[in-house]
């Protein structure tokens, strides 16, 4: 591997965890969203609030860390990107702030009016932001951001079919691993109800993302062909681990072994993540800019390598406590 | 390397960064000084066994979480902006000064981990591992200023790299880029405005609680605490404005003739304050003679070079820089004597100043430091104009062409504006209730 790869790889992982905890976030929004009236919707809608309370603005991080390494590292592409994709990332933006601040705001406004209006924004930017991440990704999959500032075009970029599969797919992820992520914390939190009623949700996610997701394979062979010979040449086997992990994940939601299903599902998400990767290998920009051609300085990649290992190592026992204390103390509650 | 068109985007684009940098940055002063008073506040409560100074720290430890978040989503935006409205400045220099934004990221997700420990762990965690969790919190947050300011510092006396004869960069190296000649003056300056900000602003929400008739302890207290962090941070400040002022004459010479509105190359120059810089002549204004070349040289016959040395198209716009200087100058100097009135009943007497007026002068000095902050920002921002990357890169040269850009502020502003509006009512309500939820906190325990 060369340093522009493993920084880049770097890059990547901040994805993949952007995509699994920032993305079950998202998801819990979306239950929030469908949860129903005040009344028959309140025990979906608290179960989210604590199991997203402590660690959302945590999880949120991942997504800046992936922005600053990939400017640092890759600025002309970035350049590149984020002005040809300005409009669904500046909506996406948008979205974030909605979200959490009405996720933040609900819990201390006193009336009922107020807190159905955070709600409601809370839900509809955590459904709408996802989708609009993930038309992005397939703006830059299907090729459609040429190098160059603003070189793209600003509409078409992200309004077409693989942008449009990208986003439903986002979305439909998203929603499918809250819902696993929710039947583990229901169940420990001795919620067997809840608990079910985020079973069937989970299945029923799981079924029609991977229905969506064949049905995207023609999408893909007709509007980025390039992408498509990607996944089905040398991103076979990830596809296939993908398909086989979300089976699995599937059976074990069916019975009941909640928290072997949330690693399966996260190797599934994880796994399409890397077939997306390998099907665009070895361009940051398809067809036009490689990963090396789109490197900056060496001096540049080296820093970053160094400042992500330190950080790495003072991040990582951080969160670990972060999450062992929250963990710990839920159930020390019930 | 292609052509950037000129898109008359520029206005707009620094209007929309202007409005998201504005906003955040008050966000981001809570954000860097008020975990410290927090901890502080906790800290001296479990000491002496204080319900009173306990309660004052669980109340803004609430607020805390209320402006960290918002300062967080604010923050995001902020860089989704970078990339999106000065794609030039990336795109060219993003290997040489991107680099403190990604120990800004490592920083900041340290923070918002310890802002969810330190507010979820109220009651679950040993007094002891509670103050200690905050520890992480306070140094992430000063951290986080540190990198973002060294960004900054670095547009305004660009280092650490080489360019070849096409004007591109070689031979990037970001550890040195970060260090630049203004990064230390500028690094101190916001340090210090953070906790003038915060404190002046906290006190003023507990003057204004007593001008209506609310006496108790617990305002007492709560103005007493973060007054005196300002207090101590202004008489710091003055000095560090003197260090800056020399390193901005060092290093942009400009940006020092606008901030006095000077225009011709003066020995023995004067200070000038107020007036309007009409046809290269600063009129109106009141002079102090021989201040300028004090204050930049340490010397009254000392030289200070004017706009006439540089090219009409390189003259940053004078009136707003001026303007904003003098404001800064004038609301800190008023600042200065409410800390040194505060200081001196309390060395003499051990107690607040009786008058009815010190509680006016501390209520509105909160608004005061925010607007000193903002006025600071606009002088060295707008001062630096025509350059975002001082010398070397006009800002024009760097906003993204992309069509329909314009909306951008149109919505940001609408978004902004929603959201202020929204802060406030949340606020005001954890001022009145100790019942209300921060959003890191779960109900049921507390």
């Amino acid at each position: 591997m060369t340093l522009a790869e493993v920084v880049l790889g770097a890059a990547f992982l901040g994805l993949v965890a952007y995509a699994l905890f920032g993305g079950a976030d998202f998801g819990g929004g979306i239950w929030d969203l469908t949860a129903g009236g005040t009344e028959r919707g309140r025990a979906v809608r608290e179960r989210v609030e604590r199991s997203i309370g402590p660690v959302w603005e945590a999880n949120h991080v991942w997504l800046i860390f992936v922005m600053v390494v990939l400017w640092t590292g890759f600025s002309g592409a970035f350049a590149a990107a984020v002005t040809t994709l300005y409009v669904p990332l500046t909506l996406a933006a948008f979205g974030i702030i909605g979200r959490g601040a009405a996720f933040a705001y609900r819990k201390s406004v006193g009336t009922l009016g107020m807190r159905r209006f955070f709600g409601a924004a809370f839900a509809l930017s955590s459904l709408l932001t996802p989708f609009f991440f993930g038309a992005v990704v397939g703006g830059v999959a299907s090729g459609r951001v040429p190098p160059g500032i603003a070189a793209g075009d600003v509409v078409a970029s992200w309004a077409n079919p693989t942008s449009m599969l990208g986003g439903v797919l986002a979305v439909l992820v998203c929603a499918y691993l809250a819902a696993v992520f929710l039947c583990g914390d229901a169940r420990r939190d001795g919620q067997d109800d809840l608990a079910a009623a985020f079973r069937t949700r989970a299945l029923g996610a799981g079924l029609v993302t991977g229905a969506v997701g064949l049905a995207g394979i023609a999408v893909l062979r007709a509007d980025a062909p390039l992408l498509f010979e990607g996944l089905t040449g040398r991103g076979l086997p990830v596809v296939l681990a993908s398909v086989a992990a979300g089976l699995t994940a599937l059976v074990l939601l069916w019975t009941r072994r909640y928290t072997a299903a949330r690693i399966a599902s996260a190797l599934a998400v994880a796994a399409i993540l890397t077939g997306w990767a390998v099907g665009q290998y070895p361009y940051l920009l398809p067809a036009s800019v490689t990963v090396e051609e789109a490197a900056t300085g060496r001096a540049t990649l080296q820093a970053l390598l160094v400042a992500l290992s330190v950080g790495s190592v003072v991040l990582v026992p951080c969160l670990v406590y972060l999450y062992v204390l929250f963990q710990r103390a839920t159930d020390a509650r019930t | 390397m292609w052509e950037v068109v000129d898109s008359g985007n520029l206005l707009f684009a620094r209007n929309q960064m202007a409005l998201s940098l504005g906003w955040h940055i008050v966000f981001a002063c809570f954000g860097i000084a008020f975990p410290a008073i927090v901890v502080f506040t906790e800290w001296l409560g479990h000491r002496r066994g204080d319900p009173v100074l306990s309660g004052l720290a669980r109340t803004w430890a609430k607020a805390m979480g209320v402006l960290f978040a918002a300062g967080a989503v604010s923050g995001t935006l902020l860089s989704f902006e970078m990339g999106i409205l000065w794609p030039g400045l990336m795109d060219r220099f993003g290997e040489v000064f991107g680099f403190p934004f990604v120990l800004e990221g490592f920083a900041f997700f340290v923070e918002a981990i310890f802002v969810g420990v330190y507010l979820f762990g109220w009651n679950r965690l040993s007094p002891r591992a509670h103050m200690l969790s905050a520890l992480p919190m306070v140094v992430a947050g000063v951290a986080g200023a540190f990198f973002v300011v060294s960004a900054n510092a670095w547009m305004n006396n660009p280092v650490g790299f080489s360019l070849d004869a096409d004007g591109n960069v070689v031979d990037a190296r970001p550890w040195a880029a970060m260090f630049s000649p203004s990064t230390w003056p500028q690094f101190t300056h916001m340090w210090l405005a953070a906790f003038m900000v915060t404190g002046f602003l906290v006190a003023s929400v507990y003057a204004v609680g007593m001008l209506r008739g609310r006496r108790d302890r617990h305002h007492r207290l709560g103005l007493l605490i973060p007054l005196a962090v300002a207090a101590i941070a202004t008489p710091v400040q003055i000095g560090v404005g003197d260090w800056i002022a020399n390193t901005v004459a060092d290093n942009q010479p400009a940006k020092l003739a606008a901030m006095e509105g000077q225009y011709e190359t003066t020995a023995g120059a004067g200070l000038s304050i107020g007036g309007i810089y009409v046809d290269d002549e600063l009129r109106y204004a009141l002079e102090i003679p021989y201040g300028l070349s004090l204050l930049v040289h340490h010397d009254p016959d000392g030289v200070v070079p004017g706009l006439e040395e540089f090219p009409a198209d390189q003259r940053p716009p004078v009136n707003v820089v001026h303007l904003a200087y003098n404001a800064m100058v004038l609301i800190g100097t008023a600042l200065l004597g409410l800390a040194g009135w505060f200081g001196l009943v309390w060395w003499r007497r051990r107690r607040l100043p009786r008058t009815d007026w010190f509680l006016r002068a501390v209520a509105v000095s909160g608004v005061g430091a925010v607007v000193a902050m903002e006025a600071g920002w606009i002088t060295t921002e707008v001062g630096r104009q025509p350059w975002i990357v001082y010398g070397l890169m006009r800002t024009e040269d760097a906003v993204s062409p992309a069509a329909g850009l314009a909306w951008g502020l149109v919505a940001v502003v609408a978004v902004y504006a929603v959201l202020t509006v929204f802060t406030v009512i949340v606020l005001r309500r954890l001022a009145r209730g100790r019942e209300t939820l921060a959003p890191q906190e779960q109900e049921g325990v507390r």
